[in-house]
C-alpha cells in the first residue's frame, strides 16, 4: 500500500460536483504536482487531504491510516498557503516554533529545530524578524520552515509561489525541490503553471474540471498525452485534422499531402482524425533521419530569443515550428516554400 | 493669506473654543471654592471623600469585569461569524446595535422582573446577585462599540488563512484564539475597551435602579448637593478619559509588529 492513498474521492458542494472519482497513491518520499486550469478542483482535493473540507465520499489514507475523520490538527500535515499567513504578532523564530510550542515540545528543542530550519532556508540572521519585514519571497520560505519544523508526514503547498515575481519564483521553485529531496518528505504540490510543474515535479496529476485525467512523469505527460485535454494543457500543440486512408498501415492525408505512420490507427478508411505535434519536433528542410515530411509556405516568423517559432501554411492547415536561433543560419523568409520534416513516432493521434 | 485659508482658520478656531470654552469655564469654576483665591479646596475635598473612593473604585473594578467578559463572549463570536457564518453577519450586527435602541430602563426593569426575588433565579436578593446583574446589563451596552470594535480589528487580519495555519501546525480553537487571533486585534480590543470604561464609569440607569454603589448616582447625588465640587469631578473624570487615550496610543506604540504600516 501506497503512502499516501486516495480512492475514490468524490465532492460536491450543494449539487455542484467539483472533484469526480479522484484516484491517487503517493510513494513515501514523492513530488506529486495537481497541474490543471482554474476551478479544475485542485485547491479542493489539496484541501480535503488537509482536512479543511470534508469528503462527499471516498477515503484517504495516510501512512495506512483512514484520515477523513480526523481533525486538521490531529493529520500531523504541513500546509504551505500562496498568501504565506505567518502570524503578523509573532517574529520568524517564534512563526517557525509554533507547532513544535503548540505540541509542548521543550524549549532547548524548539530552539534547535528552528536554527536548523533557518540554516535549511538560508535566513540564518532573520530569525528576530517580524513578518512585516520580510520580503514576500523570505516569507514564503519562512512558511514553508514553519510548515517542515512539525516533521509533518506530508508537506502540502497550494500555489506557493503565484503571489512573486518571476525571477524569485524560478529561483525559489528549485530551493523548494532542493528542501524537498534533502528531507525526502512526501509533498503535493498545486499549480496551474505547467513549467512548475514539469521541472519540479517526480509525477504530475493533471486534472480537468474535477477529473485527473492523466498521472504520470513529467516526460510521459509531456510528450504522451493520454487525453486531447492534457495534450492541449501541457506544453503548445499544433492541433491537425487528417483523413485516414489506410487504418492499418497508420496511411493519412494532411491537407492533400500522405504520410504514413506505420503503426494501426483504430478509425476506419475515409474517417476524419485529429493530429497533434509540438513544435519542437518539427525542423525544416529535409533530414535523412525523419520518416515524415510536409510541404508549404511561410506565413510568419517569429523572434522568441533562443528560438524561432516558424509558422508554415499547407493548404488551409498552419503548424508552427521551434527551430533554434544561431547567428550563421539565416531565419527564412514569409512566403518561401520551405519542407517540415519530423518522425511519425512524435505524432500523437486522437479520434474526431 | 487665501480667503479660503482665513475661513478654515476660523471655522477651526470656532470649534476649538465651543469644545474649550466649557471646560475652562468648568476648571475656572472648581478652582473658586475659596473666596477670591484659586484654590485646589474643592478637589481636596471631592478626594477625601470616602464616598468618592468607595463608589469610584466599584465602578473601576465593574468597568475592568465588564470588559473582561465582553471580550470573552465578543471576540469569539464576531471571529465565528467571520469564519463560518459570514451570511450572518447582518444579522449579528443589528443584534449588537440592539442596545442602543432599547432604552437601559427598559433593560433594567427586565432584568427587575426576570430576576426578583420571588423568581426562579432570585438574583436580586444579594448585593453579589444584583452585581452580576450590574455586570450583565454593563456587557450588553457595551456591545455595540466593543463588537464594531473587534470586528474592525478582524477585519485587518486573514482570519480564515491564520486560522488554517494554525490548525495545520496542530492548534486547537483556544490555541488559535489566544495566541494568534487576540494578540493581532489587541489594538482594536483596547478601543472598545476604553469605550467600554468610559460608558460604565458614567452609567446612572442601571446603576441606580439595582440601587449598586456606584459612581454615576454618586455624582448624581453630589451634583444636586454642592456647588464646586461637582465641576472638580468633572475634571478629574476628563483626567482619567484622557489618560485613558493616552494609554491606547503608548500600547499601540508598543507593539513591536503594528510599528510600521503594512
Ligand atoms: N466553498 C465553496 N462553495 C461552492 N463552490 C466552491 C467552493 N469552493 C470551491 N468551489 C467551486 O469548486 C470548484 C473548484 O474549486 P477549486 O478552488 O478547487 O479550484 P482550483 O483548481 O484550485 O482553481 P484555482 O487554480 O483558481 O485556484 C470551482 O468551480 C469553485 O467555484
Ligand atoms: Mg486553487
Amino acid at each position: 500500500m501506497a503512502f499516501l492513498d486516495i480512492t475514490r474521492l468524490e465532492k460536491f458542494y450543494g449539487t455542484t460536483h467539483v472533484v469526480k472519482d479522484f484516484n491517487l497513491a503517493v510513494e513515501k518520499g514523492e513530488f506529486i504536482s495537481f497541474l490543471g486550469p482554474s476551478g479544475c478542483g485542485k485547491t479542493t482535493t489539496l484541501r480535503m487531504v488537509a482536512g479543511f473540507e470534508t469528503p462527499s465520499s471516498g477515503s484517504i489514507r495516510i501512512d495506512g491510516r483512514d484520515v477523513v475523520n480526523l481533525r486538521p490538527n490531529q493529520r500531523n500535515i504541513g500546509m504551505v498557503f500562496q498568501a504565506y499567513a505567518l502570524f503578523p504578532n509573532l517574529t520568524v523564530a517564534q512563526n517557525i516554533g509554533f507547532g513544535l510550542k503548540v505540541a509542548g515540545r521543550p524549549r532547548a528543542e524548539i530552539d534547535e529545530r528552528v536554527r536548523e530550519m533557518l540554516g535549511i532556508i538560508h535566513l540564518p540572521e532573520l530569525g528576530g524578524r517580524f513578518p512585516f519585514q520580510l520580503s514576500g519571497g523570505q516569507q514564503q520560505r519562512v512558511a514553508l520552515a514553519r510548515a517542515l519544523a512539525i516533521r509533518p508526514k506530508l508537506l502540502l503547498l497550494d500555489e506557493p509561489l503565484s503571489a512573486l515575481d518571476a525571477k524569485i519564483r524560478v529561483s525559489l521553485r528549485q530551493e523548494i525541490r532542493a528542501i524537498q529531496k534533502k528531507l525526502g518528505i512526501t509533498t503535493i504540490y498545486v499549480t496551474h503553471d505547467q513549467e512548475e510543474a514539469l521541472s519540479m515535479s517526480d509525477r504530475i496529476v493533471v486534472m480537468n474540471a474535477g477529473v485527473a485525467e492523466q498521472v504520470g512523469d513529467p516526460f510521459t505527460i509531456y510528450n504522451r498525452p493520454a487525453t486531447r485535454f492534457v495534450a492541449g494543457f501541457v506544453g503548445t500543440l499544433n492541433a491537425l485534422d487528417a483523413i485516414v486512408t489506410d487504418p492499418a498501415t497508420g496511411s493519412i492525408t494532411l491537407d492533400g499531402q500522405p504520410i504514413r505512420l506505420n503503426r494501426p490507427i483504430d478509425a476506419a478508411a475515409g474517417a476524419s482524425i485529429g493530429l497533434a505535434l509540438r513544435p519542437e519536433t518539427l525542423a525544416l528542410g529535409p533530414r535523412p533521419e525523419t520518416d515524415g515530411s510536409l510541404r508549404g509556405t511561410v506565413r510568419d516568423v517569429q523572434f522568441l530569443g533562443s528560438v524561432l517559432r516558424v509558422r508554415v501554411a499547407l493548404d488551409g492547415q498552419v503548424v508552427a515550428l521551434d527551430s533554434f536561433n544561431t547567428a550563421a543560419l539565416r531565419p527564412p523568409a514569409v512566403g518561401d516554400a520551405v519542407e517540415v520534416s519530423f518522425a511519425t513516432a512524435d505524432v500523437l493521434v486522437s479520434d474526431g | 493669506m487665501k480667503p479660503s485659508r482665513i475661513w478654515a482658520w476660523l471655522a477651526l478656531a470656532v470649534g476649538a473654543l465651543y469644545f474649550a470654552l466649557p471646560l475652562i469655564g468648568t476648571i475656572e469654576f472648581s478652582l473658586r471654592m475659596r473666596r477670591g483665591v484659586y484654590s485646589f479646596d474643592a478637589y481636596r475635598a471631592v478626594l477625601s471623600d470616602p464616598q468618592f473612593r468607595a463608589t469610584f473604585s466599584f465602578s473601576v473594578f465593574m468597568a475592568l469585569m465588564t470588559i473582561v467578559l465582553g471580550v470573552l463572549v465578543i471576540a469569539p463570536t464576531a471571529y465565528w461569524v467571520r469564519l463560518k457564518l459570514p451570511r450572518w453577519r447582518p444579522i449579528v450586527e443589528f443584534i449588537t446595535l440592539l442596545p442602543l435602541v432599547v432604552p437601559p430602563i427598559v433593560l433594567v426593569f427586565g432584568y427587575i422582573r426576570l430576576y426578583n426575588t420571588s423568581s426562579w433565579l432570585p438574583l436580586t436578593g444579594t448585593a453579589g446577585g444584583t452585581n452580576l446583574l450590574l455586570l450583565a446589563g454593563y456587557t450588553v451596552l457595551a456591545l455595540p462599540y466593543m463588537y464594531r470594535a473587534v470586528d474592525t480589528g478582524l477585519r485587518t487580519i486573514d482570519v480564515a488563512t491564520l486560522t488554517e495555519a494554525a490548525q495545520s501546525l496542530g492548534a486547537g480553537w483556544i490555541t488559535i484564539m489566544a495566541r494568534i487571533i487576540l494578540p493581532n486585534i489587541m489594538v482594536a480590543i483596547l478601543s472598545g475597551a476604553f469605550l467600554t470604561f468610559a460608558i460604565v464609569i458614567g452609567e446612572f440607569v442601571l446603576a441606580a435602579l439595582l440601587n449598586r454603589p456606584a459612581f454615576g448616582p454618586y455624582l448624581q447625588v453630589l451634583g444636586a448637593n454642592r456647588a464646586y465640587e461637582p465641576a472638580a469631578l468633572a475634571v478629574i473624570t476628563f483626567a482619567i478619559t484622557w489618560a485613558c487615550m493616552g494609554l491606547i496610543q503608548l500600547v499601540t506604540r508598543l507593539q513591536k509588529h503594528t510599528q510600521v504600516p503594512r
